[in-house]
């Protein structure tokens, strides 16, 4: 009873801490929205990396295609697509309240599911590959769309789309984006929790540790495949809508399809925190955000030989993460362990 | 129709030019425990294998409740009730035993809307029962690759008793096992079948298991059926002492 007594406690605390940490570091409020972004990616591309066994680098494609797809139907609420986008046109957009949030909240609805969709369609293609082969085969996909897209005026080209400013206080618009973050980052890892209790999270980590064995005894590996990717896709596409509306401007290779950032960046979370637990991504999410932030802030010109140099210590010395390191030190902490019958039957009693 | 549950007809299987298995006919009969027996490299696992739909045949034709499965791909044949064991034991080695017991549920009768539901009190209770069963329920807490190998295989075992087959197809049940335990492991398979009905097919090199337990028996050697019968009368046949001698 203690037991889920602390946790409850711990629980509120944390609650606490989400709702209030913007309020007490007001300077932080973009860089701790950045964070949730980053343990949002992190978090959904466990899904699939760390619980399936599939280690995608294409993630990315869905946040870009969720920017496109949510600046697209936002504006198309209010505005001819075609016309808004052309860089000759010159012409003045104003937004009303009414439209600016109706646009987000559908432009956003119509991310994810576009996205969900898409990793359906691309699952069917890629899925066939595995292991490294998988992960080549998504970079492509992610590299070729922003290509794609970029070259594509009526979504702007290679200028990418400027939407409208938040418009109220921006202060408060900073504010407005964090919370938005952090209600979908609360969402996902509470998804993850109850997902990973399922029977389906039991059948994707058997697709993981043998999918051949999987197949043989008869589990739908490919279905729930799908439907793994498909709900990772979900999430990211609807993170991608909401960067759209907090950067105001966005392009095709640097900012949507940012294969060699964001898209690395959620992997490296992932293997700093722990592959395959639910804690890891976020835990890992954490240390990389501040790793980031100290090495952008106090060793500039240096930040890309550090994040090198930790990708490489990572992969070779600590490849199963922080939680990983912990289940081999401290296996009683995970309930690994030698029950005896008798203590068993006392217990149930 | 038919009391005979799978019926192979003519099966010939060649891995370029060696010949694994040519024209090998026989039946399994619903209910009964069917034993393959034969030398190494006679094509024993390559007829597991073509059964399970693991690879397709050259010619003839397999029937699982007479519909014709030698077509099919691996999952869709399991999803039909037909299930395998490996003679290289395979569990879900990162998982503890109830995880791999749980696991091993019978997916294929589920919907989606059941796969996203927890598993039920009944679900850990015949896990439990079934690991109690095999003899692992003191360590089923342990993660599954740290057991010895003969555990492991009982594992395997169980998670296939889970997965409530019609048939079960096991390659080598008692290989690598304590000899100890293989009397326990005699005893479990045959309640597997009486008890829980499971039409057993069993390879097995082990001939004072095989002739225990099977009732109809059938012999193999360099990929040609070489003799079947009664137990009795396979172990008696003088072709097939000479194949376990080599003079064949």
């Amino acid at each position: 009873m203690t037991g889920t007594g602390n946790k409850i406690v711990s629980y509120i605390t944390l609650a606490l801490f989400i709702i209030l940490a913007p309020l007490l570091f007001p300077d932080y409020r973009t860089s701790l929205a950045a964070l949730w972004l980053l343990i949002i990616v992190a978090l959904t591309w466990d899904m699939t990396g760390g619980q399936m066994g599939y280690n995608s680098l294409g993630n990315i494609f869905f946040y870009g295609t969720g920017m496109y797809v949510a600046a697209v139907v936002g504006i198309s609420l209010a505005y001819d697509v075609a016309d808004y986008t052309n860089a000759a046109g010159g012409g003045i957009y104003k937004f009303t309240d009414a439209q600016y949030f109706t646009g987000m909240l559908v432009g956003s609805l119509a991310a994810g599911l576009f996205c969900a969709v898409s990793a359906l369609i691309l699952g069917w293609l890629l899925f066939g590959l595995r292991g490294p082969y998988f992960a080549i085969g998504t970079l492509g996909v992610a590299i070729a769309a922003g290509e794609l897209v970029s070259n594509w005026d009526w979504v702007g080209g290679g200028q990418g789309i400027a939407l409208p400013v938040y418009p109220y206080d921006l202060d408060q618009g900073k504010l407005f984006f964090y919370y938005l973050f952090a209600g979908l980052g609360v969402a996902v890892f509470a998804f993850c929790a109850w997902l990973y209790n399922t029977r389906f999270g039991a059948a994707i980590n058997a697709i993981r540790d043998d999918e051949e064995k999987a197949e043989a005894m008869g589990i739908h590996t490919l279905r729930y495949k799908l439907i793994a990717w498909s709900m990772a896709a979900f999430f990211v596409g609807v993170a991608g809508a909401f960067s759209a509306f907090q950067l105001i401007h966005f392009e095709p290779l640097e900012t949507a399809y940012q294969t060699i950032n964001l898209g690395i960046f959620m992997v490296v979370c992932v293997l700093l925190g722990g592959k395959g637990t639910l804690w890891g991504p976020v835990i890992g999410a954490i240390m990389f955000h501040v790793f980031k932030e100290v090495t952008w802030t106090y060793f500039l010109g240096w930040q890309w030989v550090a994040l090198g140099a930790l990708i490489v210590v990572t992969v070779v010395y600590f490849q199963d993460g922080l939680m990983g390191w912990l289940k081999t030190r401290r296996p009683e902490w995970f309930g690994i362990r030698v029950e005896q019958k008798a203590a068993i039957a006392e217990a149930a009693e | 129709m038919s009391e005979h549950i799978i019926q192979v007809s003519d099966v010939s299987k060649s891995y370029g030019g060696v010949v694994a298995n040519k024209d090998i006919s026989l039946s399994v009969r619903k209910g009964g425990i069917t034993g393959l027996i034969g030398p190494n490299g006679s094509g024993k696992t390559t007829l597991f294998n073509s059964i399970v739909g693991y690879h397709p045949i050259d010619d003839g034709s397999i029937k699982f409740e007479d519909k014709e499965i030698s077509r099919l791909p691996v999952p869709e044949i399991a999803r039909l009730g037909l299930l395998r064991t490996f003679q290289q034991t395979r569990i879900f080695s990162a998982m503890n035993c109830v995880e791999n017991m749980l696991i091993s549920l019978p997916h294929r009768k589920m919907t989606i809307m059941q796969m996203l539901a927890q598993n039920s009190k009944a679900d850990h209770d015949r896990a439990a029962q079934l690991l109690d069963f095999v003899g692992l329920y003191e360590k089923r807490l342990l993660r599954s690759g740290s057991l010895s190998f003969g555990q492991q295989k009982l594992l395997e075992f169980a998670m296939a008793l889970m997965n409530e087959p019609t048939v079960l197809l096991l390659d080598e049940p008692t290989a690598g096992i304590n000899p100890t335990l293989i009397n326990g492991l005699i005893d479990r398979l045959k309640r597997a079948n009486s008890e829980f009905g499971i039409t057993l097919f069993i390879i097995e090199h082990n001939m004072r298991v095989i002739m225990n337990m099977a009732d109809t028996i059938y012999c193999l050697a360099h990929g040609e059926m070489l003799a079947s019968g009664a137990p009795e009368d396979v172990q008696n046949d003088q072709r097939v002492i000479d194949a376990y001698l080599g003079a064949h």
